[in-house]
């Protein structure tokens, strides 16, 4: 068989694009895809719908002692509410929790800094971090009680203990992964050590900085509460965890759903308002998060 | 003084004898070490670079050219030699020569292109304020980003960032620019056009420029003088005169690329 080398020669084309002719280029979206792309009215519309099946199932149970429903949770807040009981107990807690929060997170800036300036801070960061990151905060809630006694101070301890390591090591990662030449041109502009730090290296490393943040609060919370129902009152006041033991103890439980629900809100409050804010003016402003 | 500095270019402010080299490489082995060997970049290289020349350092992948580069900018020392800069030994990286990557991610994100090019003048104490602003504009509105002045980087595509760059490298009126294949992560097309904004912009201001790149086309599209290093480790081949860029396109050019290619890969 001999190939057939001749090609099958076809004229050549030139076409002036016709515009006239395309159909649509840019049309807007239907109401109902303008609304669906609104973040908060989807949440909300989850939040309406969770509250819905709570209801069902609490008017289904029908025990009030075990699972009260929405409405009586949501009765029992608002009498919290009123009779200001609730929103002191919060204050409590919330004073506490911003201390704690607050020493947490300059303790682990101070720890980053050092850790990313040399390479024994380095290493020093990352045996405190993995010794110390596994342990449960309420572990040490014992010895705190020694050391510091019945009191604020050994909640904020282990506020501090929940905080530090999470923040830290968000914040360690978030300078590792700073891109080699981002630091060269701080270095070139002549940065230097806390200038770099400061110019550089933590805006470059925002994103894990925030996740950092945001975890750190999440452990706050939880160590809060939980800190609180092991010893609950502090300095005569006691916050939201003591507000749970004690309406348990007396088998209010709508008051128990009202407390964690009092948490909740305030976990969305800080989540979707707060943070989502810092997240918007920040890191998605700047294309490093979509 | 003060209010003429935005058309004054850096070599005009001073008047310089481009006979005096302004950057001498005396000698310079560079070696690094990786985590099981200690390589060596490049090994007694000497050259000079003069006022206003757009010198080229071109090589083949890994005879060392960027590391050179990364040494004269002061991120790494000498094993041996010296790096002079007007007559002062190079020990830190410094605004007197700043830098334009290949990376685009070397604008920082989370600053306009205003703000980036501004930081630069503000962090290295060069200009504030009013001044820094006005020379920003100035050089942004030079590589044709005006429109774009309070875009953020991310907004921008390749080919803009390392405008970006450019401006930024010389709104800091360095006494060199260095740059490390800054238009080799784009596509050809607009490298191309690149080049031409560069030797453009070189025709205001004559800034001096030493400029990193494994092209043969693009060492003699932009150079006026091109060191030829052999592969690793780098050692100097050749010191050429590149051709005017009027002649660009004639046989001169296909020689001169023949005759660097032949430097290059004949063993």
């Amino acid at each position: 068989m001999s190939k057939n080398n001749t090609l099958f020669v076809r004229p050549e084309i030139v076409v002036e694009p016709n515009r006239n002719a395309v159909a649509e280029v840019q049309r807007p979206l239907s109401a109902f895809e303008a609304i669906y792309r609104i973040s908060w009215i989807r949440k909300t519309a989850i939040l309406l719908v969770l509250a819905l099946v709570w209801e069902v199932y609490g008017r289904w149970l029908d025990n009030s002692l075990l699972f009260p429903s929405f409405s009586e949770t949501l009765h029992a807040f608002m009498s919290g509410i009123s009779s200001g009981v609730l929103l002191q107990r919060a204050a409590v807690s919330l004073e506490t929790l911003l201390i704690g929060y607050g020493l947490g997170i300059l303790l682990a800036g101070l720890l980053t800094t050092l850790a990313i300036s040399s390479r024994i801070g380095n290493d020093f960061l990352e045996t405190l971090t993995s010794m110390f990151n596994p342990l449960p905060a309420i572990a040490l809630l014992p010895l705190a009680l020694i050391w510091f006694g019945l009191g604020t101070g050994s909640i904020i301890f282990v506020l501090v203990h929940s905080v530090l390591w999470a923040v830290a090591l968000n914040t360690h990662a978030g300078f590792r992964s700073v891109s080699n030449t981002l630091r060269m041109v701080g270095q070139n502009y002549g940065l230097k050590r806390f200038s770099l730090v400061r110019s550089v290296l933590i805006p470059a490393a925002f994103p894990s900085i925030l996740t950092g943040l945001k975890i750190g609060w999440a452990f706050a919370w939880r160590t809060l509460i939980a800190a609180e129902l092991v010893f609950g009152v502090s300095s005569g006041a006691g916050g939201l965890g003591w507000y749970i033991f004690e309406n348990r103890n007396q088998l209010e439980t709508a008051n128990v759903f009202s407390g964690l629900f009092f948490v909740i809100m305030i976990g969305l409050f800080v989540e979707n308002l707060i943070f989502a804010q810092i997240e918007k003016r920040t890191i998605r402003r700047w294309g490093m998060q979509h | 003084m003060k209010n003429d500095f935005a058309a004054a270019p850096q070599s005009s402010s001073t008047p310089v004898d481009p006979s005096v080299p302004l950057l001498e490489i005396d000698n310079v082995t560079l070696q690094y070490k990786t985590s099981d060997s200690l390589v060596t970049a490049t090994q007694q290289v000497s050259f000079n670079v003069h006022p206003s020349d757009r010198y080229i350092l071109l090589g083949p992948s890994g005879c060392g050219k960027s590391t050179l580069l990364k040494a004269i900018g002061g991120y790494l020392q000498p094993t041996s030699g010296r790096i002079r800069l007007k007559g002062k030994e190079v020990s830190q990286p410094g605004p007197d020569r700043m830098m334009v990557f290949q990376e685009f991610d070397q604008l920082l994100p989370w600053k306009t292109v205003r703000q980036n090019v501004e930081f630069a003048l503000h962090a290295s104490g060069r200009l504030h304020g009013k001044e820094a602003s006005d020379r920003a504009a100035y050089y942004i509105e030079k590589v044709g980003l005006a429109k774009f002045i309070d875009s953020y980087p991310h907004t921008l595509s390749g080919g803009m960032k390392q405008r970006v760059s450019i401006a930024r490298g010389m709104a800091m009126e360095p006494d060199v620019l260095l740059m490390d294949e800054p238009f080799a992560a784009l596509d050809a097309l607009t490298r191309r056009k690149m080049q031409d904004e560069l030797l453009r912009l070189w025709d205001d201001t004559n800034f001096t420029v030493l400029f990193v790149t494994h092209s043969i086309e693009e060492a003699i599209r932009i150079g006026t003088r091109i060191l030829l290093l052999s592969p690793h480790p780098g050692q100097v081949r050749a010191e050429l005169n590149s051709i005017p860029p009027e002649e660009m396109g004639t046989a001169s050019q296909a020689q001169l690329e023949q005759r660097i290619n032949d430097m290059l890969f004949a063993h």
